[in-house]
């Protein structure tokens, strides 16, 4: 990138201009939330960028830790708020593993497709952002008409358009309907490709679009891997890690996708690996449709999961477990484990640390978009202020998670 | 290891990699667990930085994906630092622990990865460990201006300051939490399954038996006094008062 750096101030007349400092937000259209940077610039071309965090921190480790481990979980989907699942994942997952508890084959496949539904509806909204960030204004309103519809299969899931607790530790908090299910199908064959390819198609090869983009914030293997890069951010520069194929969580094992990588590690790259993996994910939801099995969808261990409605109408056993799942909770075996799952952003992990008690002893998140965003003053080094914007859009961050 | 029945990320097998590491770490291990499917090292202060670049160099561990600071108070040393590393190419991951107190500080891992500045500045920031090395230790989470450690167990949950925006002063001001009613911490603990307390009543289950125990078969014995004991007997008899038609009799 140093090939871009003037050696001589770019006047024309050969006036010494010297470096001045801007704020960049924390209220700033482009900033995708209140993120305050402090550019150093020589002329329009950045010297050096210093991100403050931290104006959305609200303390949810904190406050983790005063919630019992089903209270807690709500917390989550106010992190990522565009991946609401995604986040979820990671925490049940978390507390499973401490359990050790068996979850029914059909609630497995109940969160692989939701999480890919996630994963559709976060990307629908990076994308149209991004594109939105270097100027286009179109495919963002169409691709949000798609966010609008998955907002729709999500409210009918779960109730919540946004903020589900769906995902609960042993399976998930309720079947779905089948007529939900073969909405979503035909969604997937029918709306989803027509729409999201007329939009993409004004992108993709739109010549502005890759001006902007092409060759901006190239990062090389050997650095994505040493800033602790994930998801499509490692992705786009070659690597071909994606947790949901190496370590496969759930059902992703019986799955059959590819992983799209990047070859140039631009920000132009990380857009298509997103917009691939759109397809994708598409793929998986209609394995999941087609293989869904019929059968309970959480845990029939009843010191973990609360028995049904029905079955505390008769059974005064239900009726105890119920009052102490909503009351005391479950308690969890002391020990600690990193559960991280390939969110739609990248490693999503989560640090449980239980002392045996029914409350998390430390609940300790790894935000995807903290190792991303550290690297923005070495990746905006030598480019000119609008690519700032360019490539923050395509490291997809979202404070609610970043500042937790 | 019992069946594994959850369906958390499954990578790698753990099967003798704890051994493997250890023996490669030496004397810089103090232990060494696996647990529930997790392989937690814990590895002397001084030597972190050494024992990270072994793993990353020589073991493969190249990501540093997270740190995390966790306060035990009870202990002498009650900060633990955590570091979880990532393998790519043996697709595993381990932990990596240290631990401190609030003066001594942990050496910098920066100089192996870059993005354990942040993380380092995180840890810092709720915690208070000091990390030697680090040229950039701000806080990063709290507020400007911001004083205390907020996530050390003995920080409370309201925190020391409340802000609003001041219609009269037309900014935000700073002010100490008033809370309207006192914070509510609710304790589910089950007293029969480990409780560290005692319930109001449980002591007298676990006195000890007195000399002579307390009975009240004669008058004297209910201590009413002497007056009360001469009262008493003035009026022991050995057949109750008879009922008749409602009438009660009184004496002979």
């Amino acid at each position: 990138m140093s090939e871009m750096q003037l050696d001589s101030s770019p006047t024309t007349t050969g006036e010494e201009i010297t470096n001045y400092t801007i704020n960049f937000g924390p209220q700033h259209p482009a900033a995708h939330g209140v993120l305050r940077m402090v550019m150093e610039l020589d002329g329009e071309i950045i010297e050096r960028i210093d991100p403050h965090v931290g104006l959305l921190h609200r303390g949810t480790e904190k406050l983790i830790e005063y919630k019992t481990y089903l209270q807690a979980l709500p917390y989550f989907d106010r992190l990522d708020y565009c991946s609401p699942l995604a986040m979820e994942h990671s925490y049940v997952l978390a507390i499973e593993k401490l359990l050790n508890v068996e979850v029914p084959i059909r609630a497995q496949y109940l969160r692989v497709l939701f999480a890919e539904l996630t994963r559709i509806c976060n990307h629908m909204l990076n994308i149209g952002a991004h594109v939105m960030d270097v100027g286009a204004m179109t495919p963002n309103l169409w691709v949000f008409e798609l966010r609008e519809d998955c907002m729709n299969f999500f409210e009918r899931m779960s109730g919540a358009r946004m903020h589900h607790a769906y995902l609960r530790p042993g399976g998930v908090h309720q079947d779905v309907p089948l007529k939900l299910l073969t909405d979503i199908g035909d969604w997937v064959d029918g709306r989803l490709p027509e729409l999201f390819g007329d939009a993409m198609s004004l992108v993709m090869d739109n010549r502005i679009f890759k001006q902007r983009n092409v060759d901006i914030a190239v990062v090389s293997k050997e650095d994505a891997v040493r800033w602790g890069f994930s998801g499509p951010m490692i992705r786009a520069a070659g690597i071909p890690w994606d947790i949901r194929k190496s370590q496969p969580y759930e059902v992703y094992d019986r799955m059959d996708f590819d992983i799209p990588v990047g070859t140039n590690s631009d920000c132009y790259d990380r857009f298509m690996v997103r917009v691939k993996e759109v397809y994708e994910s598409a793929k998986i939801i209609k394995q999941c449709l087609a293989e869904i099995p019929e059968g309970p969808i959480a845990s029939s261990d009843r010191k973990v999961s609360p028995p049904k409605r029905g079955e505390m109408k008769q059974s005064m056993e239900a009726l105890i477990h119920h009052f102490k799942l909503y009351t005391e909770g479950f308690h969890v075996p002391a020990g600690e484990v990193y559960v991280a799952t390939e969110s739609p952003k990248g490693e999503f992990g989560v640090y449980l640390v239980s002392d045996g008690s029914n409350k998390p002893y430390r609940c300790k998140i790894r935000p995807t978009a903290f190792s991303h965003l550290q690297a923005m003053d070495f990746m905006c080094k030598g480019h000119m202020l609008p690519d700032a914007t360019a490539i923050l859009g395509a490291i997809d961050v979202v404070f609610g998670e970043c500042d937790r | 290891m019992a069946t594994v029945l959850h369906s958390a990320p499954r990578f790698a097998s753990n099967e003798g990699v704890k051994d493997a590491l250890v023996t490669a770490l030496g004397d810089m291990v103090v232990s060494s667990k696996e647990q529930h499917g997790e392989i937690v090292l814990t590895v002397k202060r001084e030597s972190i930085e050494d024992a990270l670049r072994l793993l990353r160099d020589e073991h493969g561990y190249q990501q540093l994906m997270e740190m995390a600071g966790v306060d035990y108070p009870q202990r002498a040393e009650r900060f633990e630092v955590v570091y979880m590393l990532l393998s790519l190419t043996k697709n595993h991951r381990v932990m990596v622990k240290v631990s401190t107190d609030e003066a001594t500080p942990v050496p910098t891992v920066t100089t192996l990865w870059p993005n354990a500045g942040w993380l380092e500045r995180e840890v810092f920031d709720m915690y208070g460990v000091l990390f030697d090395g680090n040229t950039d230790l701000r806080r990063i989470l709290t507020d400007y201006g911001f004083e205390g450690h907020p996530f050390r167990k003995d920080f409370p949950l309201t925190g020391y300051h409340e802000l609003r925006y001041s219609e009269e002063e037309k900014r935000v001001v700073y002010e100490p939490v008033e809370l309207a009613q006192d914070f509510r911490s609710f304790d589910f603990m089950s007293p029969w399954e480990g409780a560290e307390y005692i319930l109001p009543g449980d002591e007298k289950a676990h006195e000890p038996p007195v000399d002579d125990p307390k009975t009240t078969e004669k008058p004297e014995q209910t201590g009413a006094g002497a007056k009360a004991d001469e009262k008493a007997a003035e009026h022991t008899k050995a057949d109750p008062p008879k009922m008749e038609d409602g009438k009660k009799e009184e004496g002979e």
